[in-house]
């Protein structure tokens, strides 16, 4: 990289790190502050929030007091203690706290990194809500859910396409779901075998996601973590040291949360297949390769995909949320009943799947987000989901570029390798020379109205963490922007401490007091009639 | 039009000046200088088989709206079907709030930036405590069937025991889902499911069977309330006591939209409640509207600490009087500790708690308390004409909530055909149970709530008449 390009960041950087009013991509921002008392609070007994339909005369007189057909013992006492609100307050009440939220439609959510943080259009919402999908009984007459269920089949065969598998199940209700769904369906192919007793270790990485670690351990194995080598790449020496013939398989990442591709990942996997072991990759986020490279082209057995991350689906507050999981036709006969089916132009859902390992979900599972998926893969057609790809690794390396002019960033491992959809950095150099570290940098993110940034999942095995993702929503203002704050927090750490360490000064609230409440059987409080139990007020 | 260049509206950075700005900022001729990073023998060359785009949102809308109008709806049709996923009527208000953009599209930012989000997290929690009589609740996850799973892996944590007890009622499709989480009997960890028997005439517990299947190796008593069959269980205190007696816990499964009348698993007793939030304000979305919550006894710390899911708690701020939400015991959890935690989150169904927040604020009380009479006077009246209907037998108690099981052998139909007779009427039937329990022969299960009038029951049972004829 020569010199004077790096003073052209530096020179954009001092540029962008001003506030709007002086040139620069800052906002004079202030959240909103409503300080909104608890709902429990604001219960004035008597007001009415909605009227419930009564038994209507005819029913009445039939039935008489419909209490007598509740045991004596099973008649609720005293009526429960919730809050009293007339409509509107009630209304208003909520609408608060949504303006005390910083959603991604409002935002600039290139901050919460792994998380894949993409418009989702509002057309599918429109869809969503239409009384032919929002009214469905999931127990209906299959002849009455003939296009939900050829919705949710057509998006599996695009979702194999995509993956270059061979069967899908879209039944797990969100993306650990889908990869625990594989170490199930792992578990039962080895039960199969009769090779159970002898294989119970699975094996990750540390840059995978924490499910691709917790998982595995709930369905009864042995889990090995791997960590990277000097490069960031999972250690292959200790990879290979790892696999035997007690191995069940692998359920890893690529690329891992640090945006590193990793470059000889069919040579892990064909160190798996040589000791009997399966692999599987954890494709929660796909934007990084969707359209340039498949899972099973690389060898790998089985995938996922979170609808809610690479396929636009909203992240609603953490879900609902669908997991699309993926296999070989080996492992097809394990997967979860019900399956959707075709014969000719009809489609049916098949139970009679003997081998399956039964249910992960109950119903049919969350089809809000396949039917989000159907339409947005729809709409872009196979050179739009490519354009995604490359969008978002263009975007985070323009990012990355105005990042790495930053004073205090730093950018660990694989120097020279560029990063595909995300990038794991480093503020040690800033804590180290200034005192302010990544937890102070991203509370002084919200000051401008930009959500704080994601660090890390744990440990951190990268110090003082961030892990920002530019998926192909943001513009070029939004990546200047976003990069411009970081700037502002890193001049002002070098400059200040004080302003960074006190943050954050335009958030809904103060910060954060008496911490102790976390781990303190005696003060934790996770009901508001613990509160006042545990301070004395009980009522 | 051939030489403009096509940019899809959800991609700014596609405007080719653009694109050359940032690329020429970087260094580069193309981006697939980035791509190299993906050798070239990992590299897919083809074009991915999917159908050209719908470019158009007119167009696209057309096309989706097409496919869903191939459903027929609950609103098409009159529905009697619930059996875990309940057709209550949704209160505008509700959708108002949970279609903000702001909760709409929000995930995991911080206390700082989504304040509000956290806040209602606390005031769902803090309602349904109050319905449950239970001061802990955790943050839900995917539905019934999974937490019934995670409170027998829970108990298991408690007590160190690996049996647990569940009612040979329990619906088959929540047991698949704990057995998937319990382990096949050849793995270690395995935890056993042991069903205990129900009462013939009643769907009640058979507490005879209970005491002989407890002994010192139960982590968990497992009992629901009312049950799949849709009886209200009035026995809850005696299979705590019997629970407690034999050093097991306590488990209540319950629909807590029933809790307005129906007597808290708290004040029966029990140490952990679970079940499913879909009837308290989601649309049944073909089964997507569920949501699984945990709740617990916070008399000892144990049950926090051995909880699965995400705490929150109640914190003040530095400034007087204001409130501020976290989360607590973040070590417990896969995010905190990986495999060594316990279970696992991740993103479930965080925006039902927000319905079901508004929920519970807009009926109140006595909302709830007219919405349990209603229910229970509508789903009496309804299995009154219809046992009326020759060949027709209300089977197990008349103790039940919403829903009861009807039969149909005094008919000589199976429910299959009784299903598709309605169907032409325009109604769906109840979930048929042949399969599930054939002890109870050709019944199905019906599910009458507040939603319906009492004009629908008659146009049931009119109809059910025809077709039974």
């Amino acid at each position: 990289m020569s010199a004077h390009v790096t003073d052209d960041v530096q020179a954009k950087l001092e540029r962008l790190g001003k506030l709007r009013r002086d040139g620069g991509a800052l906002r004079d921002y202030h959240a909103p502050r409503w300080n909104e008392p608890l709902i429990m609070e604001q219960s004035v007994p008597g007001e009415r929030g909605v009227l419930v339909p009564l038994a209507e005369e005819e029913v009445a007189s039939a039935v008489g007091d419909p209490l007598q057909y509740v045991p004596k013992t099973m008649r609720r006492a005293a009526p429960p203690d919730l809050p009293e609100l007339s409509q509107h307050q009630a209304l208003r009440h909520y609408l608060r706290l949504s303006q005390m939220t910083l959603g991604m439609d409002l935002g600039s959510d290139i901050s919460e990194g792994t998380c894949t943080m993409k418009y989702s259009p509002k057309l599918h919402e429109e869809l969503v809500r239409y009384h032919k999908h929002a009214e469905l009984h999931p127990w209906q007459d299959e002849t009455t859910l003939q296009g939900l269920l050829q919705i949710v089949y057509d998006c599996g065969e695009y979702l194999k396409a995509i993956s270059g598998m061979q069967a899908i199940t879209l039944q797990p209700g969100g993306g650990s779901h889908a990869v625990y769904t594989n170490a199930c369906v792992m578990r039962a192919y080895f039960a199969a075998r009769g090779e159970l007793e002898q294989r119970d270790e699975m094996i990750t990485t540390i840059f995978s996601h924490p499910c691709d670690a917790a998982t595995p351990a709930v369905a009864g194995f042995k889990v090995i973590t791997v960590m990277p080598d000097e490069n960031g790449y999972p250690d292959l020496a200790a990879f290979k040291a790892a696999v035997s013939e007690r191995t069940v398989g692998c359920m890893i990442t690529n690329p891992e949360d640090t945006g590193i591709y990793n470059p000889q990942i069919d040579k892990y996997v064909e160190v798996l297949h040589e000791a009997g072991a399966l692999a599987f990759t954890d494709q929660a986020n796909a934007n990084g390769i969707m359209g340039f490279a498949r899972a099973r082209d690389a060898g790998f057995d089985a995938c996922h995909f979170n609808l809610h991350k690479t396929f636009s689906s909203p992240h609603g507050c953490e879900g609902p949320a669908t997991g699309a999981y993926l296999t070989t036709g080996a492992l097809a006969p394990y997967l979860p009943v019900p399956v959707v089916a075709r014969t000719g132009n009809t489609y049916h859902l098949d139970y009679d799947r003997p081998e399956s390992i039964g249910r992960v979900r109950g119903f049919l599972g969350n089809w809000m987000g396949v039917l989000r998926a159907y339409a947005w893969i729809r709409n872009l057609g196979p050179d739009g989901l490519r354009e995604v790809a490359e969008i978002s690794v263009l975007n985070n390396n323009y990012l990355d570029r105005l990042l790495m002019g930053v004073r205090g960033v730093s950018r660990p491992y694989a120097e020279g390798h560029r990063r595909l959809d995300q990038v794991r950095y480093s503020l040690e150099t800033l804590k180290e020379e200034t005192g302010v570290g990544t937890e102070d940098v991203r509370d002084r993110m919200v000051d401008f109205g930009i959500q704080s940034f994601w660090m890390s999942h744990h440990p951190w095995v990268v110090p003082e963490p961030f892990t920002p993702e530019p998926c192909e929503t943001y513009s070029k203002a939004d990546l200047d922007e976003w990069a411009a704050v970081v700037k502002k927090a890193s001049d002002e750490a070098y400059a200040d401490p004080t302003q960074v360490k006190s943050a954050p000064h335009a958030s809904s609230s103060g910060r954060l007091a008496g911490l102790e409440a976390f781990e303190d059987p005696e003060r934790w409080a996770f009901t508001w009639r613990a509160y006042r139990r545990k301070n004395g007020q009980a009522g | 039009m051939a030489d403009r260049p096509f940019i899809h509206p959800y991609i700014p950075n596609a405007v080719p000046a653009t694109k050359e700005a940032m690329l020429s900022e970087l260094g580069l001729d193309s981006v697939e200088e980035i791509f190299a990073e993906i050798p070239d023998r990992l590299r897919f060359k083809g074009r991915l088989d999917i159908p050209e785009p719908i470019l158009a949102e007119r167009d696209l809308r057309r096309h989706v709206k097409g496919l869903l109008d191939r459903n027929t709806s609950c609103e098409d049709n009159l529905n009697f079907c619930g059996a875990g996923c309940w057709q209550h009527y949704v209160p505008a208000v509700v959708d108002e709030v949970v279609n903000r953009a702001e909760f709409l599209s929000a995930y995991c930012g911080g206390s700082y930036s989504d304040l509000g989000k956290y806040q209602a997290r606390f005031e769902f929690n803090s309602q349904l405590g109050e319905l449950l009589d239970l001061d802990g609740v955790a943050n839900p996850i995917y539905d019934w069937g999974d937490v019934a799973g995670r409170s027998f892996r829970m108990a298991k944590r408690i007590t160190g025991r690996n049996r647990v007890l569940a009612p040979r009622t329990m619906s088959p499709m929540r047991l698949a889902e704990a057995r998937t989480l319990c382990q096949p009997e050849v793995m270690p960890s395995h935890v056993a499911i042991d069903l205990v028997d129900y009462e013939p005439a009643t769907g009640r517990l058979d507490l005879a069977d209970l005491r002989a299947k407890l002994g010192d190796d139960v982590a968990a008593v497992y009992w629901e309330n009312p049950g799949y069959l849709g009886t209200i269980e009035d026995q809850g205190a005696e299979i705590v006591r019997l629970a407690h007696e034999a050093g097991a816990l306590a488990i209540a499964g319950v629909d807590p939209i029933t809790l307005g009348v129906l007597t808290a698993p708290g004040t029966l007793g029990a140490d952990i409640a679970c079940g499913d939030i879909q009837g308290l304000g989601m649309h049944m979305h073909a089964g997507a509207g569920c949501s699984g919550f945990i709740a617990f006894r916070d008399d000892d710390p144990v049950f926090a600490q051995e909880c699965p899911l995400e705490l929150y708690t109640l914190l003040h701020t530095e400034t007087p009087g204001e409130w501020q939400v976290a989360e607590a015991l973040p070590e417990r959890t896969s995010y905190g500790a990986r495999d060594q935690g316990k279970d696992w989150v991740g993103t479930a169904s965080g925006l039902w708690t927000i319905a079901a927040a508004v929920y519970m604020t807009v009926m109140g009380p006595q909302g709830f308390r007219e919405l349990g009479e209603t229910c229970l006077s509508h789903s009496h009246y309804a299995a009154g004409r219809l046992a009326d209907l020759p060949g027709v037998e209300l089977k197990l108690s008349p103790a039940f909530f919403k829903e009861f099981v009807l039969n149909f052998d005094g008919a000589h139909k199976t429910v299959a055909e009784v299903n598709k007779g309605l169907l032409e009427h325009a109604i769906f039937g109840g979930k048929d149970l042949s399969a599930e329990f054939p002890e109870l022969g050709q019944s199905a299960l019906y599910c009458v709530t507040e939603y319906h009038s009492e004009a629908n029951i008659v146009e049931l049972a009119t109809a059910l008449k025809e077709v039974l004829s």
